[in-house]
C-alpha cells in the first residue's frame, strides 16, 4: 500500500473534504480553505518521505523514486496555487462554492499521478482523462461569466479531440504489437509504418495538452477566460505532468524509433518557440500573454526531450520545476491584482512600482526568471537545457532557440517597462495583500532563488534521471 | 576563501545594507562606504600581487578558490587572478567608487539607483575574477540586465527606446557566447578525460580545428558586442546618451572592457588556431570601427555623443590590437582598456556635471564655461589632452604600446591596417580641440550662464580620483606594464604555439 502513497493520501482528503462540505452550511463554507491547505501540505510533506519503489496491478501501475519525486514537485506546486487562490475564493460571489474548487483539483491531480506511474497506456489513458475532465469544470468556474463559460467548453471539446487522436494511436500500438504494457511493447516497436502513424497520433494527442504548436490553438482562449488561479494551474501543474508523462513515455516505450521523434521534435520545436514567442509580443491582457509565453518555455522544456540522454531528462524535469516556481509567481501577483482591481492589461500596470513596490519586484523577478536572467533559477534551467540539446549536436537548434530568448526578452522587459520605466495618470491604487498571498508569493521567490544557487535540487533530479543511452 | 571573494560578497552586502536603509542620505553613504571598502581592497589586491610576483610566485594564476558547484556537468565556482585582472579589477574600482560620487544628487527612487548599480558592478567584479566559463557568463549576463533599469528610469532623451535597443542587442550578444561556451565545453576535452568549463585547464588543451573555425565567429562577435565592434555598435551611442551620468561611466569605463577581456581571455585564448585564420575579417571590422568612430565623434553636436562614438574608436583600438597577436600589441590594448576606462569615465562625469548645470549638451549653446567653472573644464582640458594621447598621460602609453606592437607585424595587410588605425589619433585631436574650444573658452554667449556654479565637493571627489589614476598610469607605467606582461604570458605562448609564422 505504501507504493500508491501519493495516491491514496489524495483521495483520503478528497473524501474528508467531501464529508467536511456536506455537513458545511452555505454561509460557512470558507472554514473549508484552512483545513484544505493544511491537509494538502501534510500531503506534500508526507510524499517528500522516503518510499517504497514496486509495483501493481501486474505492472499497470509502478512507483519508482523518479514517478515520486514528479508527484512530490506536482504536490509542492499545487500547494502554492492553494495557498494564492485563498484571496480569490472568499470573494462574494465564489461562496458557494469554495470547496469544489479544491474538489475538483484535487481530482485532477489524482488523475495526474496515475498518468504518471502509469505502466500501461490503459492506466495512462484513464489517469490522462481523470486529469483532463474536471479541468474543463474548472476553467468554467465563473460560469455566470462569459468567458470563463467558454473557455470551459473550449477546452472540453479540444480534449476530446485530443483524447480521440491519442486513443486511436494508442488502439494502433495495440494492434500491432499485441499489448498494452509500457516494457512489453518497448521491444515490438520497430519502426513499422503503422506504429510510425501511432506514434505520430500519441504525440498529436499529448502535443495538445502541452499545447505545442501546431497544437496551441485552444490555450489562449482557454487561459484568458477561465479564473486567474485556474490558468495558473493549467499552465503549470498541468503541462508538468503531461511533459514528465511524455518524456517518460518517449523515453522507455519508443526508445527504439528515437531518430524519428528526434526529427519530430526538433521541427515542432523551432515552430513552437518561434509562434509562441511572436505572438507574445502581442498581447495586452496578461493572462494571454503568458499563454503564449507558457507555449513558448513548453518548446524550450523540448529541447531537453530531445538530448535523449540522463542530462536530458535532468534537464526537462529541473526546468518543469524552475517553471512551476516562477510562473507561479507571475500568475500570484496578476491574480492578486486582478481580484482587487479587476484589471488585467499590461498598460493597467503602467507605474505599478510606485504604488505597489513589492508586488512589482515579485513580477519582475518572475519575469526575469522566465526570461532566464541571471542569478534566478530560469537561468540555470536555461542554460542545462541548451547544454543537453548540445550534447547531441544539435547547435542550429541551440542557436535558433538562443536567438528566441531575446524575443521572449524584449516581451518581458515590457511588463518591466510598464510596471518601473512607465508613469501613469491613473495607477493601480496601493493594496495590502492578505497573508495567504504573501506566503505563496515568499514561496515562489525563494524557489527562484534557491533552486538554482544550490545545486542540491539538480544533483537530486539527476540521479534519479535515465536516458536512453 | 580566497581573498578574491571578498569583491563578490561586499556588493553583495552592500546591496543588502542599501535596502535595510530608511532614508536616501543613509542609502548614499552606505553605498560609498561598500564600494569604498572594495577599492582599498582593490588597491591591497593590486599591492598583494605586485608582492607574491615579486617574491617570485610563477603560478599562471594566483589567489585561487575552487569549489565544486554542480558536480555531474563539472561546473564550479572558480576564482582567480593574473596581472590582467588584477588591473581590470582595480580600474573597475576605481570607476564604480568615482560613480557614485558622481550620482550624489539623484533624487527619483535613489535606493533603487544604488541597488542596480552596485548590482551591476558586483556583475562586472565577478566576471574579472572567474576562471570558470559557465560562471562568468552568469557574471556578464548580471552585469548587462541592470542597465535596462538604470537607463530606463532614471535616463534622459528617448531612454525607453535607448535602454530597450542597448539590453536586447547585448543579450543578443550574450546568447551568441552562450552558443560557443557550450560548444567549447563539449570539446573541452579532446584527448579524453571529463568535460568541464575550467578555463585554465581548457587552455591547456588544443581543440580540434574544425571547432574552433566554428564557435570563433560567435564567442568573438558576442563579446565583440559588448566591445562595440563595427557593425554592432549601435546601441553604444543611444544608450550613453540615455544613461543618466554614473550608469555612462560605469558602461563605457568598465562595461565595454567586459566585451575586450573576453575577446581576449576567451575567444583568443582558447581558440588561437581560429583566431589567426579568421583573425583579418575581425581585423578589417575594427580598423573600419577605430576610424568611423572617430569620424563619427567630429560630426556630433552632442557632448555625450561624441564622447559615445570616440568610446567606440577607442574600444575598437582595443580588439585591433588583441587581433595582432604580439605581445607588445597585447599590452597595449590592456593598456588601452584601463587608460580609455577612466579616461572615458572622467569625460562622462564632466559631462554629467556640466549638463546638470546649463541644461544643455550641445557644444553650440556653450562657450566660456572656463570662466565660470574652472574646475570642470581644467579638468575637461586633461581628459581631452589624455584621450587624443599626449605623453605624460594613460592615452599615450597604450597607443604608442599598441602601433609599435601593430607595426611588428611585417606583411602588407597589417601594415595599412595600421596606418589606417594610426591615423584615427588625427582625426580625435580634431574633435576633441573642437570641443574643448567652443566649449570652453571664448566668450560666455548665455548670459544666464554667468550665475551657474563650479564643482561641488562631491564632484570633486569624483573628477580628482579619476585624473589621479589617468596620471599614475601616465607618469609611472612601468609597474602596471609589468603586471599585464605577467599576466599575457601563457596566452602569448599559446598563441605564438598556434601561429608559428609571427613573430
Amino acid at each position: 500500500m505504501l507504493i500508491m502513497r501519493h495516491e491514496l493520501l489524495l483521495i483520503v482528503i478528497t473524501v474528508i473534504l467531501l464529508i467536511v462540505e456536506i455537513f458545511l452550511p452555505n454561509t460557512k463554507k470558507r472554514r473549508i480553505i484552512l483545513p484544505a491547505i493544511l491537509l494538502m501540505a501534510a500531503v506534500t510533506v508526507i510524499g517528500f518521505l522516503p518510499g517504497t519503489p514496486g509495483i501493481m496491478f501486474g505492472g499497470m501501475y509502478q512507483a519508482t523514486e523518479l514517478t515520486m519525486m514528479f508527484k512530490n514537485i506536482l504536490n509542492v506546486g499545487v500547494l502554492i496555487v492553494f495557498i494564492q487562490s485563498v484571496d480569490w475564493l472568499k470573494q462574494e460571489q465564489n461562496k458557494e462554492k469554495i470547496s469544489e474548487f479544491f474538489l475538483l483539483i484535487l481530482s485532477t491531480l489524482i488523475g495526474m499521478n496515475y498518468m504518471i506511474s502509469a505502466g500501461d497506456f490503459l492506466m495512462f489513458y484513464i489517469g490522462l482523462e481523470l486529469a483532463t475532465i474536471p479541468m474543463a469544470a474548472l476553467a468554467a468556474y465563473e460560469r455566470l461569466k462569459e468567458k470563463s463559460a467558454e473557455a470551459g467548453v473550449k477546452l472540453i471539446f479540444s480534449s476530446a479531440l485530443s483524447s480521440g487522436i491519442l486513443l486511436y494511436g494508442l488502439s494502433m500500438i495495440y494492434g500491432t504489437t499485441g499489448t498494452m504494457y509500457f516494457t512489453d511493447v518497448a521491444p515490438l516497436i520497430t519502426g513499422a509504418p503503422l506504429q510510425v502513424l501511432a506514434f505520430i497520433f500519441f504525440f498529436a494527442g499529448m502535443a495538445f495538452k502541452i499545447s505545442l504548436v501546431p497544437f496551441h490553438l485552444w490555450t489562449a482562449d482557454v487561459y484568458e477566460g477561465a479564473p486567474v488561479n485556474v490558468t495558473s494551474y493549467l499552465s503549470v501543474i498541468s503541462k508538468g505532468a503531461s511533459v514528465f508523462v511524455l518524456t517518460i513515455i518517449l523515453y522507455t516505450v519508443f526508445a527504439k524509433i528515437a531518430v524519428l521523434w528526434s526529427d519530430v521534435i526538433y521541427i515542432i520545436t523551432i515552430l513552437t518557440i518561434t509562434v509562441g514567442n511572436l505572438f507574445a509580443m502581442r498581447q495586452q491582457n496578461l493572462k494571454r500573454f503568458l499563454a503564449f509565453s507558457s507555449i513558448a518555455q513548453a518548446g524550450f522544456i523540448l529541447l531537453g526531450i530531445i538530448g535523449q540522454s540522463q542530462l536530458g531528462m535532468t534537464t526537462v524535469v529541473y526546468f518543469v520545476l524552475v517553471y512551476i516556481f516562477s510562473n507561479l509567481g507571475a500568475f500570484g501577483v496578476i491574480g492578486i491584482i486582478s481580484n482587487r482591481t479587476g484589471k488585467e492589461n499590461i498598460n493597467d500596470y503602467d507605474g505599478l512600482y510606485r504604488t505597489n513596490p513589492n508586488l512589482s519586484l515579485v513580477m519582475m523577478l518572475a519575469l526575469f526568471s522566465l526570461a532566464g536572467i541571471p542569478p534566478l533559477a530560469g537561468f540555470f534551467g536555461k542554460f542545462f537545457l541548451f547544454t543537453a540539446a548540445a550534447k547531441q549536436g544539435y547547435y542550429i537548434l541551440v542557436l535558433i532557440a538562443l536567438l528566441n530568448t531575446i524575443i521572449s526578452l524584449y516581451y518581458y522587459l515590457l511588463v518591466i517597462k510598464a510596471m518601473l520605466l512607465n508613469n501613469s495618470d491613473q495607477p493601480i491604487a496601493k493594496f495590502r495583500s492578505d497573508n495567504y498571498t504573501r506566503l505563496g508569493l515568499i514561496m515562489c521567490v525563494a524557489g527562484m532563488v534557491v533552486i538554482g544557487f544550490t545545486s542540491v535540487v539538480y544533483e537530486m533530479v539527476f540521479n534519479l534521471s535515465y536516458g536512453l543511452h | 576563501m580566497s581573498f578574491l571573494t571578498l569583491f563578490i560578497i561586499i556588493p553583495v552586502l552592500t546591496v543588502i545594507g542599501i535596502l535595510l536603509c530608511k532614508n536616501h542620505i543613509q542609502v548614499k553613504w552606505v553605498a560609498v562606504a561598500g564600494m569604498g571598502l572594495q577599492l582599498i581592497s582593490a588597491i591591497a589586491l593590486i599591492l598583494m600581487y605586485l608582492a607574491e610576483r615579486r617574491a617570485g610566485n610563477l603560478a599562471e594564476v594566483l589567489f585561487v578558490q575552487d569549489n565544486v558547484w554542480y558536480q555531474t556537468l563539472n561546473i564550479h565556482f572558480f576564482v582567480g587572478v593574473d596581472g590582467v585582472s588584477v588591473a581590470m579589477i582595480g580600474l573597475t574600482a576605481l570607476v564604480v567608487f568615482a560613480g557614485i560620487f558622481a550620482s550624489w544628487d539623484i533624487k527619483d527612487l535613489p535606493r533603487e539607483f544604488f541597488t542596480s548599480l552596485i548590482l551591476l558592478a558586483s556583475g562586472v567584479f565577478g566576471f574579472f575574477v572567474s576562471l570558470d566559463l559557465f560562471t562568468m557568463f552568469l557574471f556578464y549576463e548580471l552585469a548587462v540586465i541592470p542597465m535596462y533599469l538604470l537607463i530606463g528610469i532614471w535616463g534622459s532623451g528617448p531612454r525607453h527606446y535607448s535602454a530597450m535597443k542597448l539590453t536586447l542587442m547585448l543579450m543578443g550578444g550574450s546568447a551568441l557566447i552562450l552558443l560557443g561556451l557550450i560548444g567549447i565545453y563539449f570539446n573541452s576535452a579532446p584527448n579524453g578525460g571529463p568535460l568541464t568549463f575550467d578555463l585554465i585547464k581548457i587552455s591547456k588543451e588544443t581543440l580540434p580545428m574544425n571547432v574552433q573555425l566554428f564557435f570563433f565567429p560567435f564567442l568573438f562577435v558576442g563579446f565583440g558586442t559588448l566591445g562595440a565592434m563595427f557593425p554592432f555598435h549601435t546601441w553604444s551611442p543611444d544608450g550613453h546618451a540615455s544613461a543618466p551620468t554614473a550608469v555612462s561611466m560605469l558602461h563605457a569605463g568598465v562595461l565595454m572592457k567586459l566585451g575586450g577581456y573576453g575577446c581576449y581571455r576567451v575567444a583568443v585564448f582558447l581558440l588561437p588556431g581560429a583566431a589567426h585564420q579568421l583573425g583579418w575579417i575581425f581585423i578589417i571590422l575594427a580598423t573600419i570601427g577605430v576610424i568611423y568612430g572617430a569620424l563619427g565623434a567630429v560630426w556630433q553636436k552632442d557632448l555625450k555623443y561624441i564622447n559615445a562614438y570616440s568610446s567606440v574608436s577607442h574600444c575598437a583600438l582595443v580588439l585591433f590590437a588583441i587581433l595582432m597577436f604580439n605581445q607588445t600589441a597585447m599590452n597595449g590594448a590592456i593598456m588601452q582598456m584601463i587608460s580609455h576606462g577612466i579616461m572615458t569615465a572622467l569625460f562622462f562625469a564632466l559631462i554629467g556635471m556640466i549638463y546638470g548645470r546649463t541644461h544643455t549638451r550641445y557644444i553650440n549653446e556653450m562657450g566660456g564655461l572656463m570662466k565660470v567653472m574652472p574646475f570642470l573644464s581644467v579638468a575637461y582640458v586633461i581628459g581631452g589632452l589624455a584621450s587624443l594621447g599626449l605623453p605624460g598621460f594613460s592615452g599615450f602609453v597604450a597607443e604608442m604600446t599598441i602601433f609599435v606592437g601593430a607595426f611588428q607585424n611585417a606583411d602588407v595587410f597589417h601594415r595599412v591596417a595600421t596606418i589606417i588605425a594610426a591615423s584615427s589619433i588625427v582625426v580625435t585631436a580634431v574633435y576633441i580641440l573642437r570641443v574643448v574650444g567652443i566649449l570652453l573658452l571664448g566668450k560666455i554667449r548665455n548670459p544666464e550662464y554667468e550665475e551657474l556654479t563650479d564643482a561641488k565637493w562631491y564632484d570633486k571627489i569624483s573628477v580628482v580620483t579619476l585624473i589621479f589614476g589617468i596620471t599614475l598610469i601616465g607618469v609611472a607605467p612601468l609597474w602596471l606594464s609589468d603586471m599585464i606582461t605577467q599576466g599575457l604570458g601563457p596566452i602569448v605562448h599559446k598563441l605564438l604555439a598556434a601561429a608559428p609564422g609571427l613573430n
